[in-house]
């Protein structure tokens, strides 16, 4: 039996020991393992996968992902990263720019603006367009130009109070609509996701008029088409106490966890340490600098439990973002199923 | 040794316990403040113009003429006036250093003098009279900068965290290295080669410059100077100079018996030559004296010419007046005492010894150039005034008249532009004394203001002056210095090293005597040996002896603390020599220290509270006697302690802070003393190169190469000394998230791997700004330069492509980008630029030829500014500032601050990078390997304690023999559930499977360097040739092709790839088809032996080009190389 828990251990958790993780990778290939049906059954799939939502805001999502393997989450990763599109500033078309920020850095950092617009609802742009349509484009325009406030007291030295419009914001930017845009979205909104990530300072006299061509990419190309601030998973933690662990030795315990991880119970007045949620762990394996510690606990994480979070740029709630991720893989697998068959058509 | 302010100590004074200063370091921006980092060159710059430059003119006041013994010339006063440009003629404005940066003009000033001269009979008195123009060194006393506010300083368009201290000299900003000097008119006993014992003196006074030796021959003392054909016998030298008795000779030298003993034979010698009596001794070496070349003048006698030697240029910093030689008398002696006292003993001198020398600075090596020019004006002056006077005119003359000013302006001028020093006087000839200032980053601009160049040749293989001096210990870094050829002889300052300036004499002179020091003129002169006197010796000059040197010492500096003498001078016992020294010169390396009284510090808590609240200033801590500076000499006679717990009764001197003894590339390493020391320095070199900001006014210049970051940041891990530059405020580099882990392979030797999303961001970016210029000049022939409007297409009527980015005004418009070979300026140029005869025919229409500025390089650049202004001459002046903003490719460096540097080996797409549990993603993979072998523990520090630092939000410290500790940055760490090593749990991006390791994982602090890809690749297939060899050109600039070698040919040659040698060495390069005569074995031409007169013999060959011109030259000297040719079948 023991060896059957040692190999369960082996297939089910990655071990985190002092010096090294063991047991990385996923080994539950079929007929690895004598005494395990691991080929591939839809059934059994369905009994076991699960997603859970753990926490859902406006901008994140935290969410378990259970019974999966490493690679098919890690798709579930990349191409949140890499391959959901959004739109982006591409193109800047410098009519002025008196400010210090030059040409290139103020289309760089316009660039990177997240911009509130739905890419469900555009084309991709061809190779080699120069000029933009309707269905590819979205133009913003960024036209303003500071002065100084003639209402300032004489002598103040605030910014703000001497000058107009000297901080540039993304709220400046507006929408222009191509073609018949306007049609198109009737109650359209496009605006950058934030109104105040600030652009530039300009000085009495600067000014800058560039007109924006926002398009459809792809974060593989460029980070700023990406959807996510960031999206990546960790594997739920899992600790075990191996031996009972009593009155002081349980509080430095305690200590060498998150808080929560750990709780002290007091039974026959004793403290009798106990694994309340091992999910709060971050793992700065704190047990090992404690020699009396180290070998009453277990550290590993289950493998195939997945705790993903995704935070959304705010172009697309995290939701959709998975949704869409979800559909763009199912993408990638019917292409490649085609490619299949139509090499087996030759 | 019994040190000072050491008095009984009760035994509670003595266990109290030893209460720490808090922040005693506070006092460094005290200090800096005062001082500041460049004030050595600024104060000495100073005390020239202020003071140096009167004292010249009062040497050299009066100019007389030959010709009329009633006329003369005399200089009553002269100044430095303030920094101006003459606008039109005789109309003069007041300038600002950026207006002469970008105008390519001089930041000078006028130098007026006022003079009384005759004209006929009349005596005349007239003030302010220009004689020249002085180059004005950046925020001195003279400069517009001083004393301005930071917003005043926005106004002039210049930065106010600059340092000032260089000159801007033709709109090129120019320093004057700080030049490294063994010690002037002091005694140096050093052993020969053969180790003879030997003493030697550079005596040096405005006048003269000389070099007297000691030296042993056969037990016998002989002096060498080169104005003597041979070495003359001492013993001689002292009849010459007046004591002609033997026992008065060896009273002064000493009397004890080993002293006599050897010097006997020297006596022995003196008699054995017959000479008695100082006439026959003056006989002796008047026949020994080289002959100098006669300027008329009376003839002097050999004798008179020997008395005048030994008077004026023989020790000529020991004065003598109306042939009075005993105070040279005294000071041969006591050369020659050392010497014999260093025989036996072998307690020679170190040349090496940083007490033994002196830095020169601008001002003193900008006021022997002035008076060596101010000395050929007034030359000048009286020639023409020999000339003129004789000559009877109506006018009466009028030397005012005569007195040019570009003269001593182009003087000045030129020796700082072009950095050769060249005086007659000194028969110096030095070059490289001036620099560019090295504006590739701020710290490149301060660590030029900090270096020392010395003397020595670079090329000698000498380790003696390159290696670190004990005596260096806080006054030079020990980490800052090049690599190399010039290692260990180009130096930096620390960070609160300063150096003195001259100071005057007189009252020390008369201090000392009033403290018991005896004038040795009064003396017999056996009092010199005297076990229990000890001689006092003011800046080499013998003063004295005192019997009580202790008392002398004591009582100086308690006075020197009071504030009765100056705080640079010092005052150091010799035990070994029975010496004190007294030095007031300029020049010596000095730093402040906190004085230490009955084991406690002088500086106590309330001292420095009163400091943070502003009651109080580092000139206060001087004056109050908490605080003075020493000098290398004097802190060898002090106990200085490290720190307050080092202090025991013998302590005299508390160093401020450790950390100061390195320097201020040094200082920018956080942890530097974790670190194996020659990273330190590498790091030294490579924060030169670091790009980032180079000072608030970096935008307005218009610099030939300027690289800037686009997203530059401060450090997460600072130390004290970034704080006290403002490092932090124009920062060099950025933090990098780093993975220390092993990464695809292409991160091997020292290779980056780059995360692409983070390039995207803007990590790395850069901009290269480089300039194109333009005058437009006017000719003599009244024709001028013009710029012509762009070319336009016959048929579109548009602008031709080359001229596609000019305005209508024919010159680039701003904004534009430009591409490789499109005109910039479209300049026109007449095609005659020269008067026409007279009596040639009328002149016509000038014929123009365009002479276009094009853009070259590889890249397209941006047009960011074009100034149109007028240079010095008046000459329209355009220039344009081309932009480049770059993003790092494979290839481009970069390094940490530990010496660390590498290459952009891969980029990676974020999502194949490596991730943590908390999803960040590395910005640059650092593979493992870099560290064992380095050493660079101050990195992993610097790791752990930026990690921390993000965690909190707070900036950590990693100063030097200080800043956050390990063990509390450990902490902070795993309060914020992070492992205490630093390494995490990280899962690979491109399996999604966890890594088996734990990975070292946080901030860094990166510096983008200067050297990337696109300014150095280079390839060509073919491309252009030299014109006389027809090889293909060499070098990138010239789109040159790649050289196979020597070596490379021996390889080839090895194997036995002959065909492969054949094409790489001819037909790929310059392969050439000859006609040669089978007969003659000469060259011919189109199949025709000009020699033979036949075409029958005639073959045709390819040979290399470079061959066939070897023969042709061959012939052009007399030689025929014949060919010999045979089938090769045959």
């Amino acid at each position: 039996m023991a060896a059957r828990r040692g190999t369960d251990e082996m297939r089910d958790r990655v071990v985190l020991g002092e010096f090294g993780v063991r047991n990385v990778h996923t080994t539950d290939f079929p007929g690895n393992y004598p005494g395990y049906e691991d080929a591939w059954d839809q059934r059994r799939f369905e009994e076991a996968f699960r997603v859970d939502v753990i926490r859902e805001e406006e901008d994140a999502l935290e969410f378990d992902m259970v019974g999966i393997d490493a690679a098919i989450a890690n798709a579930f990763r990349r191409i949140l990263l890499a391959e959901v599109p959004t739109m982006a500033v591409e193109k800047v078309f410098v009519y002025n720019n008196t400010s210090i920020v030059q040409d290139e850095i103020l289309a760089h950092r316009l660039g990177l603006i997240p911009i509130r617009a739905d890419p469900r609802l555009f084309e991709y742009r061809n190779q080699g367009d120069q000029e933009g349509t309707e269905i590819d484009t979205l133009q913003f325009q960024l036209k303003i130009k500071c002065k100084r406030n003639p209402q300032a007291a004489k002598e103040s030295s605030d910014p703000d109070e001497l000058y107009f419009n000297h901080k540039v914001y993304s709220k400046h930017m507006t929408w222009v609509p191509l073609g018949n845009q306007t049609d198109l979205f009737p109650d359209a909104d496009f605006r950058p996701v934030h109104d105040d990530i600030l652009i530039a300072l300009l000085r009495p006299g600067q000014e800058i008029d560039v007109l924006m061509h926002c398009v459809k990419g792809i974060g593989k190309d460029h980070a700023k088409f990406s959807p996510v601030a960031t999206a990546s998973y960790r594997l739920l933690p899992d600790i075990t106490l191996l031996q009972p662990v009593e009155d002081e030795a349980a509080e430095t315990l305690q200590k060498c966890f998150s808080p929560g991880v750990i709780e002290i119970q007091n039974i026959n007045g004793k403290k009798v340490a106990r694994v309340a949620n091992a999910r709060l762990d971050t793992f700065s394996r704190e047990v090992f600098r404690h020699e009396g510690l180290k070998n009453l606990v277990r550290l590993a994480r289950v493998r195939n439990h997945y705790i993903f979070s995704v935070e959304s740029t705010g172009i697309l709630p995290p939701d959709v973002l998975v949704s869409e991720a979800i559909k763009i893989l199912m993408g990638k697998c019917q292409r490649f199923l085609n490619e299949l068959d139509s090499v087996s058509m030759e | 040794m019994e040190a000072l302010g050491l008095g009984a100590l009760t035994p509670e004074q003595a266990a109290a316990p030893v209460n720490t200063v808090e922040e005693k370091w506070r006092l460094l921006p005290a200090f800096l403040k005062v001082k500041g980092l460049v004030k050595q060159h600024i104060d000495s710059f100073n005390y020239f113009i202020n003071v140096e430059i009167k004292k010249i003119m009062k040497a050299n006041e009066k100019v007389t003429s030959d010709a009329d013994p009633m006329w003369y010339l005399k200089y009553l006063n002269i100044y430095v006036g303030t920094p101006d440009v003459e606008e039109s003629f005789n109309v003069t404005r007041p300038v600002s250093p950026h207006e002469c940066r970008l105008r390519d003009m001089t930041y000078s000033a006028p130098i007026t003098v006022d003079i009384e001269y005759t004209r006929g009979s009349q005596r005349i008195i007239r003030n302010a009279l220009p004689i020249g123009r002085m180059p004005i060194m950046l925020r001195s006393s003279n400069c517009v900068l001083t004393g301005k506010t930071p917003a005043e300083f926005a106004k002039l368009n210049e930065c106010p965290l600059d340092p000032g201290g260089y000159f801007i000299v033709k709109g090129v900003e120019k320093v004057i290295l700080i030049q490294e000097q063994l010690s002037k008119n002091r005694i140096i006993v050093e052993a020969d080669r053969k180790g003879t014992v030997g003493a030697s003196v550079t005596s040096s006074t405005h006048e003269k410059k000389s070099r007297t030796n000691m030296v042993v021959k056969q037990g016998r003392f002989y002096l060498r100077h080169n104005t003597l054909s041979e070495d003359i016998p001492i013993a001689i030298i002292f009849k010459a100079m007046g004591v002609e008795s033997d026992q008065e000779i060896v009273q002064m030298i000493g009397t004890e018996e080993h002293v006599m003993a050897a010097f006997a034979p020297s006596l022995e010698e003196c008699q054995k030559a017959q000479i008695f009596t100082q006439m026959q001794a003056l006989k002796y070496i008047g026949n020994k004296v080289r002959r100098q070349r006669m300027w008329g003048g009376p003839k002097k006698t050999k004798m008179e010419e020997a008395r005048e030697l030994l008077a004026s240029t023989i020790l000529t910093h020991v004065l003598v007046k109306e042939f009075n030689f005993r105070a040279k008398c005294i000071y041969t002696a006591v050369m020659v005492r050392r010497v014999i006292l260093a025989q036996g003993e072998n307690k020679v001198d170190d040349r090496d010894y940083y007490g033994n020398k002196r830095l020169e600075l601008a001002g003193q090596l900008l006021s022997l150039l002035f008076e060596d020019l101010f000395k050929k004006f007034n030359s000048e002056l009286k020639k023409i005034a020999d000339q003129v006077i004789p000559k009877q005119r109506a006018a009466q003359f009028d030397v005012v008249k005569h007195m040019r000013q570009d003269q001593i302006t182009n003087g000045m001028v030129n020796a700082i532009s072009t950095g050769n020093w060249s005086l007659k006087r000194f028969k110096m000839d030095r070059q490289g004394v001036t620099q560019v200032l090295s504006r590739l980053s701020y710290i490149s601009a301060l660590g030029m203001m900090t270096r020392i160049s010395s003397q020595f040749e670079k090329t000698r293989k000498v380790s003696g002056p390159r290696s670190l001096q004990p005596s260096q210990w806080g006054m030079l870094c020990p980490s800052d210095t090049p690599e190399g050829e010039a290692c260990g002889l180009v130096k930096n300052l620390a960070l609160m090293t300063h150096i003195t300036t001259d100071m005057e004499d007189g009252p020390i002179i008369k201090l000392a005597s009033n403290l018991g020091v005896e004038d040795v003129n009064l003396l017999c002169g056996e009092e010199l040996s005297y076990p229990n006197v000890f001689l006092v010796f003011l800046n080499g000059n013998i003063l004295g002896v005192i019997r009580d040197h202790q008392k002398l010492v004591n009582t100086f500096r308690i006075l020197r603390r009071a504030g009765y003498i100056n705080e640079f001078v010092s005052i150091s016992t010799n035990l070994s020599d029975r010496c004190v020294y007294i030095s007031s010169d300029g020049g010596r390396l000095c730093r402040p220290y906190i004085i230490v009284k009955k084991q406690k510090p002088a500086v106590t808590n309330k001292h420095m509270e009163e400091l943070a609240q502003g009651y109080r200033n580092f000139e206060d801590f001087l004056h109050e006697g908490l605080v003075e500076y020493l000098d290398v000499n004097e802190e060898n006679d002090c106990n200085i302690a490290l720190y307050e717990n080092t202090i025991n009764k013998d302590t005299t001197h508390l160093e401020i802070e450790p950390f100061t003894l390195l320097g201020v590339c040094a200082g920018l390493i956080p942890y530097p003393h974790h670190n194996q020391s020659p990273r330190n320095t590498y790091q030294c070199a490579m924060g030169k190169q670091a790009m980032g900001t180079i000072g608030y006014n970096q935008r307005n210049r218009i610099d030939t190469l300027m690289y800037l970051l686009a997203y530059p940041q401060k450090p997460m891990v600072k130390t004290k000394t970034i704080e006290l530059i403002d490092f932090e405020k124009l920062p060099a580099g950025q933090n990098a998230t780093v993975a220390v882990m092993s990464y695809s392979g292409y991160d091997i030797e020292d290779a980056l791997v780059l995360n692409k999303a983070s390039l995207d961001r803007g990590f790395g970016r850069c901009l290269v700004y480089k300039n194109a210029k333009c005058t437009l000049k006017r000719y003599t022939n009244q024709t001028f330069d013009k710029v012509m409007g762009p070319m336009l297409d016959a048929a579109t009527r548009k602008p031709i492509w080359r001229h596609e980015i000019l305005d209508a005004d024919g010159i680039c418009s701003p904004g534009e980008k430009v591409e490789n070979k499109q005109v910039l300026v479209n300049k026109s140029m007449p095609t005659v630029t020269q008067t026409p005869l007279e009596g040639s025919s009328v002149p016509q229409q000038p014929q123009y030829k365009d002479v276009p500025v094009t853009y070259k390089g590889a890249t397209d650049s941006y047009i960011e500014k074009v100034m149109i202004s007028s240079n010095a001459e008046d000459a329209f002046l355009i220039k344009m500032l081309l932009r480049q903003t770059r993003r790092p490719e494979i290839g481009d460096k970069f390094s940490s601050r530990h010496g660390q540097k590498g290459v952009c080996g891969l980029i990676v797409p974020q999502e194949d990078m490596p991730f943590c549990d908390t999803g960040i993603c590395p910005d640059i993979i650092m593979n493992p390997h870099g560290f064992p072998s380095r050493m660079t523990v101050g990195k992993l520090i610097e790791l752990l304690a930026g990690k921390a630092g993000v965690l909190d939000g707070r900036f950590h410290y990693g100063t030097a023999f200080g800043g956050s500790k390990v063990k509390d940055v450990c902490e902070d760490l795993i309060r914020h559930g992070y492992n205490y090593l630093g390494k995490d749990y990280v899962t690979s991006g491109i399996t999604g499977e966890p890594l088996e390791a734990y990975i070292y994982f946080g901030p860094v602090y990166y510096q983008k360097l200067k050297h990337m890809v696109l300014d150095k690749m280079h390839a060509r297939a073919r491309g252009p040739r030299a014109v006389l060899t027809r090889q293909p050109t060499e070098g990138r600039s010239r789109d040159g092709g790649l050289r196979l070698g020597e070596m490379e040919r021996d390889c080839l040659i090895g194997y036995g790839a002959s065909m492969l040698l054949l094409e790489r060495l001819m037909i790929s390069s310059d392969a050439f088809e000859v006609d040669v005569c089978g007969q003659c074995g000469l060259l011919g031409y189109s199949g025709w032996c000009h020699y033979c007169k036949s075409s029958c013999h005639v073959s045709s060959l390819r040979i290399p080009y470079a061959c066939k011109l070897l023969f042709q030259e061959l012939q052009s000297m007399n030689i025929i190389p014949r060919l010999k040719l045979a089938k090769y079948n045959e």
